[in-house]
């Protein structure tokens, strides 16, 4: 499995690490990120944001691979992939206004091409194959990224995407996080597999195994594919090895499924934590310099807050709104009926 | 055994409770039936419906399978085949599309491609519609595209005993079933369950509330609504009789002309999308064979032609609620 740094951050691969000022961008990244998974339970609790699936513990999974990626490339993120799509630039406030069930957290920014997130499991992973085809076509650079989870790998999407990827020479890259659970079926009931990666191979297309909890490590190779990919050598498919500290979504109760001692150990191997350590004893960050940041982190995501609040509710005839480019007659007599109803 | 039989002992039951019960009876009663799906078995599934089970009757009989709605339907068929009676759960009906490949090429026409030497006594259990404020597409309701697939049976309980007695039939059953349960019903209603082996013959439908005025049917979620709006029409003097389906297929279409004949005035409900629902085969059906009785246009109250919408703060537009079913009962008698 590639690592680049050991949970305590001292250096264990022989890869090369990134600059020192991409290291702080990712670890800046990696903080906005928990920062999110944080205050959203407290939001959650407090009736100020819907269910949402955490991700808090599989940053370095998310904004690694993320963060291999330009403005221009596609992402295809899951549900639990708030991470990866803040990463990629997702505005904060558009990102809460989706899981506060707004519709202003669903028209996607402009100068992104990232989709909402996806709720249906594996569906997406076809789409991210006619992306990157499609960017092939007009003979752009870009690539198309999408994420799945071990349980979604199971899905026969998740494999027709792979085997249509290396047929068709796709430039995409595949992020298989494995964080051992989907729900309550750890892996070892999901697949009798135990490297993911190693799929890649029935599809002839690279498979690369990467310390998930290791940022240095999930971004150099997510590198390397988004590389490949740009040079027209076709897909690969990167499983990153990590943990769901948390629960499934914040409403579920894992402690029906899983014990203690199937968490043991995933603490200690913390992504956050891990970076910062290795930030510190290399000199690169200093507690007064990590404390601004965190500052600055935490002011960012209240200013958003604010701003998300301040989006107005929906109006009842906005369920109707966005099915066709022109509303069907049918639909035109249903809008009427919501609007005279409202009235009544 | 019948339902008079039964009626001697009961027990008060929420209706996931009583689906639970009623898999714990079957599994218990017949070695070939097996409880299948994502979740199911450790966790007892997400409703909890199969809570229990595994510990009961072992990881053979009831498993998680990987995350794979057509490999689910698709091994269900096998164990079909082969003799045992597949108890598979969708986790969602709105997560039922991957599998619908098996569904529509294969579990409905098996019996009919091999002239009956095969047969798939499977059920689908899956929960179902909207009014409990959950993410995207995990409200859907799909049922008419099932009841539109030939050689497949679609049973909707709407209250516990009826979950409980449905079920036991719709696994007992020589042929496919598809079970949709209603979220907003799991646990919102408590009611006097049969104990023991209790049936609800698959094909009969209920009459919920007697009337002389307007024939209300529905089935599922919408049970209720219409039971809401049919008390209130009361007051106003209006006597609304109401039918809850139980199943579309096979189609009580007796108990509803019937009904018809006598009030002459109908109001369909459901939470599915408007356009191609089966509130239109109702009412087309209606139309051929009672429009002579008819006094007022068919008024179908239904979801509408947008995929069901997750925005807490407006949700409850799409689904029918009680207000405007009664709106639609003032309309057919005003006609
Ligand atoms: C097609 C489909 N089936 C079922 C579900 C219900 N469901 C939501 S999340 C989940 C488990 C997903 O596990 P995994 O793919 O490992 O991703 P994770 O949540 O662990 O990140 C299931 C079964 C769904 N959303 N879509």
């Amino acid at each position: 499995m590639f690592q680049l740094i050991a949970p305590d951050g001292t250096v264990t691969g022989a890869g090369e690490l990134p600059d020192p000022e991409t290291r702080l961008r990712l670890y800046h990244q990696m903080r906005r990120a928990r920062h999110f998974d944080e205050r959203g339970w407290v939001l959650y609790r407090q009736g100020r944001l819907g269910v949402f699936p955490p991700f808090g513990g599989m940053e370095a999974s998310q904004v690694g691979t993320a963060a291999a990626l330009s403005a221009d490339d596609w992402l295809f993120p899951t549900y639990r992939d708030t991470g990866a799509a803040l990463t990629l630039g997702l505005p904060i406030a558009r990102t809460l206004a989706y899981w506060r069930t707004s519709p202003h957290g669903w028209s996607m920014p402009e100068n992104l091409k990232v989709l909402p997130f996806y709720i249906p499991i594996a569906t997406q992973y076809p789409h991210a194959v006619g992306a990157a085809l499609a960017e092939k076509r007009k003979g752009t650079k870009n690539v198309a990224m999408a994420y799945i989870g071990d349980g979604g790998s199971s899905e026969g999407d998740f494999h027709e995407a792979l085997n249509f990827a290396g047929a068709l020479d796709a430039p995409c890259v595949f992020i298989l996080q494995n964080n051992g659970w989907a729900i309550s079926v750890p892996t070892r009931t999901q697949t009798k597999a135990t490297n993911l990666s190693r799929r890649a191979e029935g599809y002839g297309i690279p498979g690369v195994r990467v310390d998930g909890n290791d940022v240095l490590a999930t971004y150099h190779v997510t590198r390397e594919a988004v590389e490949r990919a740009r040079r027209g050598e076709g897909p690969t498919l990167i499983e990153t090895v990590t943990y769901r500290v948390k629960p499934h979504t914040v409403a579920d109760d894992p402690s029906r499924y899983r014990t203690d001692a199937d968490n043991e150990g995933w603490d200690a191997k913390d992504p956050v934590l891990r970076l910062k350590a290795h930030l510190m004893n290399e000199g690169l960050m200093t507690e007064d310099s990590e404390a601004a940041l965190l500052k600055e982190v935490a002011d960012e995501f209240e200013a958003a807050l604010q701003e998300a609040d301040a989006y107005p509710d929906p109006q009842p005839a906005e369920i109707l709104d966005h099915v066709f480019a022109e509303p069907t007659p049918q639909l035109r007599r249903q809008r009427e009926q919501i609007l005279s109803e409202e009235n009544a | 055994m019948t339902a008079t039989a039964a009626r001697t002992e009961t027990r008060t039951m929420t209706m996931v409770a009583a689906i639970n019960d009623a898999l714990d009876i079957a599994l218990q009663q017949d070695d070939a039936v097996h409880i299948f799906g994502e979740d199911v078995g450790v966790m007892g599934g997400v409703f909890r419906a199969t809570d229990g089970l595994q510990a009961r009757y072992g990881a053979e009989r009831v498993f998680d399978t990987p995350l794979a709605e057509a490999a689910i339907v698709g091994m269900g068929i096998g164990m079909g085949l082969a003799g045992l009676k597949p108890v598979a759960e969708i986790q969602f009906a709105g997560f039922l599309y991957p599998a619908l490949d098996q569904v529509l090429s294969h579990l409905g026409r098996y019996r009919h491609r091999t002239r009956s030497r095969y047969h798939l006594p499977m059920v689908v259990r899956a929960p179902y519609g909207g009014g409990v404020h959950t993410p995207e597409q995990h409200a859907d309701s799909p049922e008419a595209i099932l009841a539109h697939t030939p050689g497949i049976k679609v049973v909707i309980p709407s209250t516990p005993a009826d979950a409980k007695g449905l079920l036991l039939s719709a696994i007992n059953d020589p042929d496919p079933v598809f079970f949709f349960e209603a979220i907003k019903l799991y646990r919102s209603v408590k009611e006097d369950v049969p104990v023991g082996d209790y049936r609800v013959p698959l094909g009969k439908a209920r009459i919920v509330t007697v009337g002389d005025d307007v024939t209300v049917i529905c089935y599922g979620g919408m049970v209720e609504v219409a039971q809401k709006a049919a008390a209130a029409a009361k007051t106003a003097g209006i006597g609304v009789e109401v039918i809850d389906l139980r199943t579309l297929v096979p189609l009580d279409t007796d108990t509803i002309l019937a009904s018809v004949q006598k009030t002459g005035r109908v109001v369909v409900v459901t939470e599915a999308p408007r356009t191609g629902g089966f509130h239109s085969e109702i009412s087309a059906t209606i139309a051929e064979e009672a429009i002579e009785f008819l006094r007022a246009p068919i008024i179908r109250v239904t979801g509408f032609d947008a995929p069901y919408p997750p925005f807490t703060a407006i949700e409850d537009v799409y689904r029918p609620n009680a207000v405007r079913v009664a709106r639609a009962i003032k309309a057919a008698m005003g006609y």
